[in-house]
């Protein structure tokens, strides 16, 4: 039975390795500028995960192989060095890995999160509700209106709560169901949410991030392939939270431009 | 140790049938009551994910029946999006509660510690007692959320703020279905904490003479451990339900910002803070993820040296390692948060943290796995799934890795990475701990063995089973399949629906075994071989005293404790170990103090 056992243990790990190594299954194809230190880190992470994985299995298999069912003959031992040598082992050995990760793993952090969008980054503002997502772009002055939440309508398709008539930075501002962005155009993305907590995750873009409700973020990066991505909430937010969807549109510049016209003209 | 204060725990036995089996004082019958409380509990868990399973891999397929449960939520037995979100609400609160913290700590923890520290009971036994039944109040309140209007919350777990603050606004369950949640677990937590209150001084003062800390079982180590955690986690989960409870009745806004707006309405609330509440429920449940998993691994320890014969190479490190993870578990809290709108120089300031938690995790790992070498391995159901747990908790473990960095939380948050890793460390494992206990302890506790054959059966299919249904959930979650959805409408999502059958069928045939394990329970508490007083041939004080232990644990006795409780492996006059109350002196072999 605890040969038995010893075989199952290794065939469950090597069965498990195989969909990593075959790359079965595998994250969308990245569109982002800072996207490629995080698939790095990734695929380091996944060695340095992998091969403890693989080692602690099989150490298990064998000294359980080997070990059990021994005769009342049989003596007992100590593994050399003991426990002292276990626990520096372990503080060396894992203390080094983990440290050496986390050390790196701030580079693809700091890039998306800690440094500032640059000064031309292209704003967009993403207002997330039950269940839908909505974009405004600022128009041609540039400027955002403020916004009213009691002015909220979304029968009258005031989805933001604009103030048009009284004010004249929201006159030109072109509210989309959809986000275009153009490619290879750094996006910074201001983000509020409307009603309870949401999220913004685009697979292929590398970004995901909360909507707090009462609290301003944002998020930039910028997208290097055109076509068509799906934006998903990941917030459980309500009853509609498996249907709270939008997609993203990477356009060339052209091609982003007239789609801008086209929404203004609306 | 303390040899007087032993007397204040002395009571007299019950003669009346409600005394004896309701409402009693006991510590044996509570852990027992909290250990049936648990099963039914994980019945129901089970079972409920069962439902979402099948839902999962046959989206619009009838359930039959499922429409007698809700018929709203499921009709013509088609379950509703929003019925899925509710069904994994209770599953996820129930597993976590009622089975995880009550199983391995609550119900082992009152059997056993007691005797394992030589107390004839715990200091406080009517404050024991109303733990227990404040327990099973809140797990009533719980379910009764199935049973109001509109249903339970379907927040999930962690119930969100504002979703849980904002009243039936917020959609379905979000009234009474909330309400009810946040009632049961502010119980919860009391129940919890009156344990916690008794554990402590129990560990601390009521020890027979001779029992220094440091002879004191694993297990012993790591009830106490997680008692100091529970202390503290439970303190702060309660306030916070309250929190919610008068944000809803009473038009408080602890957790809601000014300014919201539903169906075109500002929402009267002002002036509270989202975060406010992840920040609250983390700190618990964080910790909480621990209290699930510590006493496992005391368990798991106390089972493998039983059935290694020999010592851990060190007994003290792993009492350390314990005493590192209760005090990192806090420190570690906002890997939770990342992307969660916090200041990102705190989403760094918590990664590390993180990842020095593997250290001693890894730590314990590798005592265990080193401690078989030069062993005299004894396989049976309990060794089994004690060896089983060391598999899982790796498995489990390596995938923390991955969410302890922010920059591949990024990717992976909120996947089914999340779910494969903590249901193989806290699901799977914990449960394989209290399978572990539960095939040691048995005999001890209903005085007769349970059977072989079929606990190593139940043990085949839940460890194969187990890695099936969990395994691929972690591939599902690379690929980038959110949690929490019960549909797939992307194109890229469709070729992981073959996936997804597979965990199904697996899911199935896994919780079907579990009947294997409830029928020898039943059967073997029953008619199982009557069990002689130490039929492992163990060293702890539980097994120096009569099967079923006496009312008072000892017969009037107090035991003397003369060793540590691990003397395995040395030449005695009834074989290789030693118990610790025996007055020999044998010379070991090794010298692993
Ligand atoms: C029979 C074995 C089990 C199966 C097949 C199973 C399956 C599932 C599934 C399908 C989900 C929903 C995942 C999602 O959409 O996010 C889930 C959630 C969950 N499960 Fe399990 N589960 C099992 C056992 C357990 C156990 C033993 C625990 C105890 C830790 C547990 C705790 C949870 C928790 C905490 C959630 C999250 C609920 C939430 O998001 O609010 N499960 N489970
Ligand atoms: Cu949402
Ligand atoms: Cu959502």
């Amino acid at each position: 039975m605890a040969k038995l056992f010893s075989i199952t243990i290794v065939l469950i790990a090597i069965f498990s390795a195989i969909p990593i190594l075959r790359h079965t299954w595998v994250a969308p194809e990245d569109i982002s500028t800072h996207g490629a230190l995080i698939d790095e880190q990734m695929s380091e992470t996944m060695a340095e995960a992998g091969i403890s994985f693989l080692a602690a299995q099989f150490i298990l298999a064998l000294f359980i192989w080997k070990f059990s069912n021994r005769g009342p003959d049989a003596k007992i031992k100590s593994f050399p060095g003991g426990a002292k040598g276990l626990v520096i082992a372990a503080l060396l050995v894992v203390g080094v890995e983990v440290m050496a990760l986390g050390v790196f793993g701030v580079k693809a952090w700091a890039n998306v999160y800690l440094d500032a969008p640059s000064a031309n980054a292209m704003p967009i503002q993403v207002q997330a509700g039950q269940f839908a997502f909505y974009f405004r772009y600022p128009g041609p002055d540039g400027k955002f209106g403020g916004l009213r939440p009691e002015l909220i309508n979304e029968g009258s398709q005031n989805i933001f709560g604009l103030d048009p008539e009284h004010d004249v930075d929201a006159r030109d501002d072109i509210v989309a169901a959809e986000m275009a962005i153009p490619v290879n155009k750094e996006v910074h993305l201001l983000m509020h949410a409307k009603d309870v907590g949401h999220s913004f995750f685009v697979r292929e873009l590398r970004v995901q991030q909360d909507f707090v409700p009462g609290l301003d973020v944002s998020l930039h990066f910028t997208a290097t392939k055109v076509g068509k991505y799906e934006i998903v909430c990941t917030q459980l937010c309500g009853l509609g939270h498996y249907n709270m969807k939008a997609y993203l549109e990477v356009m060339s510049q052209q091609d982003f431009d007239n789609w801008l016209k086209q929404q203004a003209g609306q | 140790m303390h040899d007087t204060s032993v007397q204040a725990a002395h009571h007299a036995p019950p003669t009346s049938f409600i005394r004896k089996h309701i409402f009693s004082q006991d510590h044996k019958v509570i852990g027992k009551q909290y250990y049936a409380l648990a099963l039914f509990a994980a019945i129901v868990g089970m079972f409920l994910s069962w439902l979402m399973r099948i839902h999962l891999a046959w989206n619009n397929a009838a359930i039959p029946g499922l429409q007698l449960l809700s018929s709203s939520g499921a009709p013509g037995g088609v379950m509703t999006p929003e019925y899925y979100l509710q069904l994994m609400t209770m599953h996820g609160t129930i597993m976590v509660f009622f089975v995880l913290t009550t199983a391995p700590f609550a119900a082992f923890g009152n059997f056993f510690l007691p005797i394992q520290v030589g107390a004839e009971d715990m200091p406080f036994p009517r404050f024991n007692m109303m733990s227990f039944w404040v327990t099973f109040v809140a797990f009533l309140v719980l379910m009764a959320s199935f049973f109001v209007g509109d249903g339970p919350t379907l927040g999930g777990w962690t119930q969100y703020a504002p979703l849980n603050s904002i009243g039936a606004v917020g959609g379905p369950g979000q009234g009474t279905g909330v309400v009810l949640w946040a009632i049961s677990i502010a119980l919860f937590c009391v129940g919890q904490l009156l344990g916690s209150l008794n554990f402590i001084p129990t560990t601390l003062d009521l020890r027979v003479k001779g029992m220094s800390l440091m002879r004191l079982p694993l297990s012993a180590w790591a009830w106490f451990i997680t008692s100091c955690m529970g202390l503290t986690a439970f303190a702060v989960l309660m306030p916070a339900c309250i929190l919610v409870i008068l944000d809803h009745v009473a038009g408080t806004s602890f957790f809601v910002a000014s300014n919201l707006v539903l169906n075109d309405q500002v929402l009267p609330h002002s002036g509270g803070s989202t975060l406010l509440w992840q920040h609250l429920f983390w700190f618990f449940g964080h910790p909480e993820v621990y209290i699930a998993i510590v006493p496992g691994i005391g368990i798991v320890s106390h089972v493998l040296i039983t059935n290694m014969r020999r010592p851990m190479l060190s007994a003290r490190v792993l009492i350390y390692s314990m005493g590192a993870l209760a005090v990192l578990s806090y420190m570690v809290y906002g890997h939770h948060m990342f992307v969660s709108g916090m200041n990102p120089f705190s989403s760094l300031a918590f990664s590390f943290p993180t990842l020095v938690i593997t250290i001693p995790s890894t730590v314990v790992v590798l005592i265990w796995t080193f401690s078989l070498y030069g062993s005299k391995l004894r396989i049976n159901s309990a060794s089994l799934f004690a060896l089983g747990f060391i598999s899982m908790f790796v498995s489990g473990g390596v995938s923390g890795f991955f969410l302890a960095q922010p920059s591949i939380d990024i990717m992976l948050h909120a996947t089914y990475f999340v779910v494969g890793h903590f249901h193989l460390v806290m699901g799977v494992a914990a449960m394989f701990g209290i399978f572990a206990g539960t095939y040691f302890w048995f005999p001890k506790m209903a005085g007769r063995m349970m059977n072989e054959t079929l606990g190593k059966l139940h043990f085949w299919l839940s460890f194969v089973g187990a890695y099936c249904i969990f395994m691929p959930f972690h591939y599902l979650g690379m690929a980038g399949n959110i949690r929490r959805y019960s549909t797939f409408t992307d194109d890229f999502l469709q070729p992981l629906i073959p996936v997804h059958r597979f965990i199904t069928v697996a899911a199935l045939i896994t919780g079907a075994a579990q009947l294997v394990f409830l029928y020898n329970l039943i059967h073997s508490r029953y008619w199982g071989k009557p069990a002689p007083d130490n039929p492992w041939e163990a060293t702890s004080l539980e097994w120096s005293t009569a099967t079923p232990p006496p009312f008072d644990n000892f017969g009037g006795k107090h035991p003397v404790v003369y060793h540590d409780p691990y003397q395995y492996g040395v030449e005695s006059s009834v074989g290789d170990y030693l118990m610790q109350t025996s007055p020999e002196q044998v010379k070991t072999e090794h010298d692993e103090k």
